[in-house]
C-alpha cells in the first residue's frame, strides 16, 4: 500500500488547483447538460454502444482533438517557462511533469487516436466494405484507448504526474529515484492503451486482407489503405515489445522486481533498448498512414493518378522492414562498440532512400497536374518542404559520431518536431478537411481553414526553427531554466512567440469546427472534391450500411474511372437486398470502464483491490462468450428510401465548392 | 449457430495445460534449482522455443491454412522479427559499456 490518503489529491499548486475546480465544474456541467436536454438515451444508443466503424472513427477523432488541447497547453506552459532566462513560472518538478505528459499525450493520445480514427472512418469505405472485420473488437479498441487517456490525464490532479520523460528511462523511472506513484500512471495507462492499439492492428490486417470488395486486388487499393495495412503489421510486430517492457516496469515498481533496477543486478539500459525497439517502429506507425492520406489527397487535388504507385508500395514495405532495424540510433551515446553504432547508423540512413522515393513520387504526381489549392491540399503542399527539413536533420543525427554532439540538445527536439508535426499533424489536418464532408455532410469552412493553415504553419516554423540553432549552441532539452549569460534568451523568446501563433492556429481549427457545424452549407452532394476513391461513391454523411450494393472494381482510382466511363447507374429496385449488420453492444464500454478502474487501483498499488476489480474483466469476457446476438437486417424499404434521398436528381443544385 | 460449434476444443485445452506446465517449469528451474546460470539459460531458452511451437500449432493453426505463400511470408516475417528482437537485444546489450 504505497500511497497515503493525504497525498491522494495533488495539492499546493495554484495552477493545478484551478484545473481541479475546472474539471469538476465541467464534469458537473456536462452531466447536467446531457440530463437537461434528455440526451442520455441518444448518447448511449447512437455513440457509446455503437460498433459502426464510422462513429468509432469520429469518437477517436474527438478524443484526439481534446487531447491535442491538453498536450498543447503543456507545450505552451513549457514555452512560457523558457521564454526568458531564470523564469519562475514553473518549478523544476512541475516542468518535468509537463514535458513528460506533453510527450506521452501527443504521441499516444493525439497522433494515434487521430490516425486510427481516420483509418477507422476511411479504410472500410475505400475498400468497399460494410464494416471492419471485427466490429465489436473495434469498439473495444476505442474504449480501451479512451479509458487509458482518462487514466493518464487523471494523474495531474490525483496522485501526481509521471515526471521521467516520455521515454521514462531507468534508473530515473525506477522506484529508487521516482518513489511517488506518478510513473505508475505511465506504466499502467500505456499498457491499457497499447492493448487497444494492438487489437486495432489485428483488426485492420484482417479487414484489408479479407473484406475487400470484388475486383479490388491488393495493387488496386488506394494508398491510404495500403499504408494503414502496413502500419497495422508494424503495430502487431512492435506493440507486444512495449507491452512486455511496461509489464516488467510495473513488476519493478509495484512488486519490487529488478529487471531494470541496478541495485538488484538489473540492466537499466535494457529498458531503453526495449522501449526503442517499440518506439522507433512507433514513429513509422504514426507517419505511414499520414503518408497514405497525403498520397490520396495530392492525387485528388492534382487531378492525376498517383505517380509511381508500385514504387510507393515497395517503399512503404521497405520502410516497415527497416523501421525494425534502427532503434539503437536513439541511444548511440550509451557506449556501444563501433560495430553496433555503425550498423545502426547505416540502417538509419538507408531509411532516407524509400522516404526520398515517396517525396519524389508526390512531386511528380503534382507535376503538370491542375492543382486545386484547397485547404486540404495546402497542408499537403506545406508538408513536403517542412518534412524534408526534418528528414535531412534526421540524416545528420543518424551519424553516430556526430550524434554525440547533438544528443539531448534542442537540435534533436527541433528535428523530431519537424518530423512529427509536418509528417503527422499536417496530414491529419489535411485528412480532416478532406474527409469532413464525408463524415458529417458539410465541409469545414475554407476561409477559416486558410487562417488555420497559415497561422499554424508560420507558428510552427517560428517555434521550432530557432531550436535548431539553440541546440547547436548547446541548449539541452528538458532543462527548465537557463541563465542570461548563455545568450539563449532572444531565440527562446522568439520560439515562445511562435508557440502563441501556433496556438492561435489550433484555435482557428476549433472555431472552424464550431462555425461549420452551425452555418456550413448542407447541400454539397456526395463527391464535393471530385475525388477518386470509393468512399466518395456513397452518400455524405455515409449511411449506416455504407454501400447499398457493393461496388465492383476494375482499376486503381476506381471511382474516378466509374465517373469517366459513366458507369454510375442509378440503383434499380431489384438490386436492393437486405443488409446484415452487427448490433450495438454494452460490453466494450463496460470493459473500458473496468480496465480503467482496475488500472487506477493498480497505479495506487492497492493490488488486492485491483485484482478484485480485474475480475470484472472476466465477467465481460464471459458475457461476450455467451453472446449469441447475430445482428440485425436493414429492410429493403428502408434501403430504397435512404438511397432515393441522397441520389435524388443526381447532383443537381449542388454547389461545387472547389472549381 | 452451426459454424460456432465444432465439438469440444480438445487441442486448445491440451495446448493451454502444456503452456502452463512449460511456464511454471521454467520458473521452477530458474528459482528453485541449483544449476549453473548457463545451464538455466539453455534450459529455459529451449522451453521457450517449445512453448512458441505449441502456440503456433495449437492456437495459431499454422498447419490449417491452404495458402502456402501467405503462410511462408508469415513465418519468414515472424522469424525475422524474433531474430531482430532477441539477437538484436543481446548484441546491443552485450557490446560496449554494459559488458
Amino acid at each position: 500500500m504505497g500511497i497515503k490518503w493525504d497525498e491522494f489529491f495533488v495539492t499546493g499548486d495554484p495552477l493545478i488547483f484551478a484545473s481541479q475546480i475546472g474539471i469538476a465544474l465541467s464534469l458537473v456541467g456536462a452531466i447536467a447538460g446531457i440530463t437537461y436536454f434528455k440526451k442520455w438515451n441518444y448518447l448511449w444508443t447512437e455513440w457509446l454502444t455503437t460498433v459502426d466503424h464510422k462513429k468509432i472513427g469520429i469518437m477517436y477523432i474527438l478524443l484526439g482533438v481534446v487531447m491535442f488541447f491538453r498536450g498543447g497547453v503543456d507545450g505552451l506552459m513549457m514555452k512560457s517557462q523558457t521564454a526568458v532566462p531564470e523564469n519562475e513560472f514553473l518549478n523544476a518538478q512541475h516542468y518535468n511533469e509537463v514535458f513528460t505528459t506533453h510527450g506521452v499525450i501527443m504521441i499516444l493520445f493525439v497522433a494515434m487516436p487521430l490516425l486510427i480514427g481516420l483509418m477507422n472512418f476511411a479504410v472500410p469505405l475505400q475498400i468497399g466494405a460494410r464494416d471492419v472485420a471485427f466490429p465489436q473488437l473495434n469498439a473495444l479498441s476505442f474504449w480501451l484507448t479512451a479509458s487509458a487517456a482518462a487514466l493518464f490525464n487523471l494523474s495531474f490532479i490525483i496522485g501526481g504526474s509521471p515526471d521521467a520523460g516520455w521515454t521514462s528511462y531507468f534508473p530515473l523511472a525506477g522506484k529508487e529515484f521516482s518513489p511517488g506513484i506518478g510513473n505508475n500512471f505511465y506504466a499502467v495507462a500505456l499498457q491499457i492503451a497499447g492493448a487497444g492499439t494492438l487489437m486495432t492492428g489485428i483488426n485492420f490486417i484482417v479487414t484489408v486482407l479479407k473484406m475487400r470488395t470484388k475486383g479490388m486486388t491488393l495493387m488496386k487499393m488506394p494508398m491510404f489503405t495500403w499504408t494503414s495495412f502496413i502500419t497495422s503489421i508494424i503495430i502487431v510486430a512492435s506493440f507486444p515489445i512495449f507491452t512486455v517492457a511496461l509489464a516488467l516496469m510495473t513488476f519493478d515498481r509495484t512488486f519490487g522486481a529488478h529487471f531494470f533496477t541496478i541495485s538488484g543486478g538489473g540492466m537499466d539500459m535494457l529498458w531503453a533498448n526495449l522501449f526503442w525497439l517499440w518506439g522507433h517502429p512507433e514513429v513509422y506507425i504514426v507517419v505511414l498512414p499520414a503518408f497514405g492520406m497525403l498520397s490520396d489527397i495530392i492525387s485528388t487535388f492534382a487531378r492525376k493518378t498517383l505517380f509511381g504507385y508500385k514504387s510507393m508500395v515497395v517503399s512503404i514495405v521497405l520502410i516497415s522492414v527497416l523501421s525494425m532495424l534502427v532503434w539503437v540510433h536513439h541511444f548511440f551515446t550509451m557506449g556501444n562498440n563501433a560495430a553496433v553504432n555503425s550498423f545502426f547508423s547505416i540502417t538509419t540512413m538507408a531509411i532516407a532512400i524509400p522516404t526520398g522515393v515517396k517525396v519524389f513520387n508526390w512531386l511528380f504526381t503534382m507535376r503538370k497536374g491542375r492543382i486545386k489549392f484547397t485547404t486540404s491540399m495546402l497542408w499537403a503542399l506545406a508538408f513536403v518542404p517542412n518534412f524534408v527539413i526534418g528528414g535531412v536533420t534526421g540524416v545528420m543525427l543518424a551519424m553516430a559520431a556526430a550524434d554525440y554532439q547533438y544528443h539531448n540538445t534542442l537540435f534533436l527536439v527541433a528535428h523530431f518536431h519537424y518530423v512529427l508535426i509536418p509528417g503527422v499533424v499536417f496530414p491529419i489536418f489535411a485528412g480532416l478537411y478532406y474527409w469532413w464532408p464525408k463524415m458529417f455532410g458539410y465541409m469545414l469552412n475554407e476561409k477559416i481553414g486558410k487562417w488555420h493553415f497559415w497561422l499554424f504553419v508560420i507558428g510552427f516554423n517560428v517555434t521550432f526553427m530557432p531550436m535548431f540553432f539553440l541546440g547547436l549552441d548547446g541548449a539541452v532539452r528538458r532543462a527548465y531554466t537557463y541563465s542570461a549569460e548563455t545568450g539563449f534568451g532572444p531565440l527562446m523568446l522568439l520560439s515562445a512567440v511562435g508557440s502563441i501563433i501556433l496556438a492561435a492556429g489550433f484555435a482557428a481549427l476549433v472555431y472552424n469546427i464550431y462555425w461549420s457545424a452551425r452555418h456550413a452549407d448542407r447541400n454539397i452532394g456526395n463527391d464535393p472534391w471530385d475525388a477518386r476513391t470509393l468512399e466518395w461513391a456513397t452518400a455524405s454523411p455515409v449511411q449506416q450500411y455504407n454501400f447499398a450494393s457493393l461496388p465492383e472494381v476494375t482499376k486503381l482510382d476506381a471511382f474516378w474511372h466509374m465517373k469517366k466511363n459513366n458507369e454510375l447507374q442509378p440503383l434499380s429496385e431489384d438490386e436492393v437486398e437486405e443488409i446484415h449488420l452487427p448490433s450495438n453492444t454494452w460490453i466494450p464500454i463496460y470493459m473500458g470502464a473496468v480496465f480503467g478502474i482496475s488500472g487506477f487501483l493498480l497505479v495506487f498499488e492497492w493490488t488486492i483491490a485491483a485484482g478484485i476489480a480485474a475480475l470484472g474483466i472476466f465477467v465481460g469476457l464471459a458475457f461476450r462468450s455467451f453472446d449469441y446476438d447475430e445482428g440485425f437486417h436493414v429492410h429493403k424499404d428502408e434501403i430504397s428510401e435512404t438511397e432515393r434521398k441522397w441520389r435524388k436528381g443526381g447532383n443537381k443544385g449542388v454547389k461545387n465548392h472547389v472549381s | 449457430m452451426d459454424n460456432h460449434s465444432k465439438g469440444f476444443p480438445i487441442s486448445h485445452v491440451i495446448g493451454f495445460f502444456m503452456s502452463l506446465v512449460l511456464t511454471f517449469g521454467a520458473a521452477w528451474i530458474a528459482l528453485q534449482s541449483s544449476l549453473s546460470m548457463t545451464a538455466v539459460m539453455w534450459i529455459i531458452g529451449t522451453l521457450a522455443v517449445i512453448q512458441a511451437g505449441i502456440q503456433l500449432y495449437m492456437f495459431m493453426h499454422i498447419n490449417e491454412s491452404n495458402d502456402r505463400i501467405a503462410n511462408n511470408i508469415n513465418i519468414i516475417y515472424s522469424a525475422f522479427i524474433a531474430v531482430v528482437i532477441v539477437a538484436g537485444s543481446i548484441w546491443v546489450m552485450t557490446s560496449g559499456h554494459s559488458h
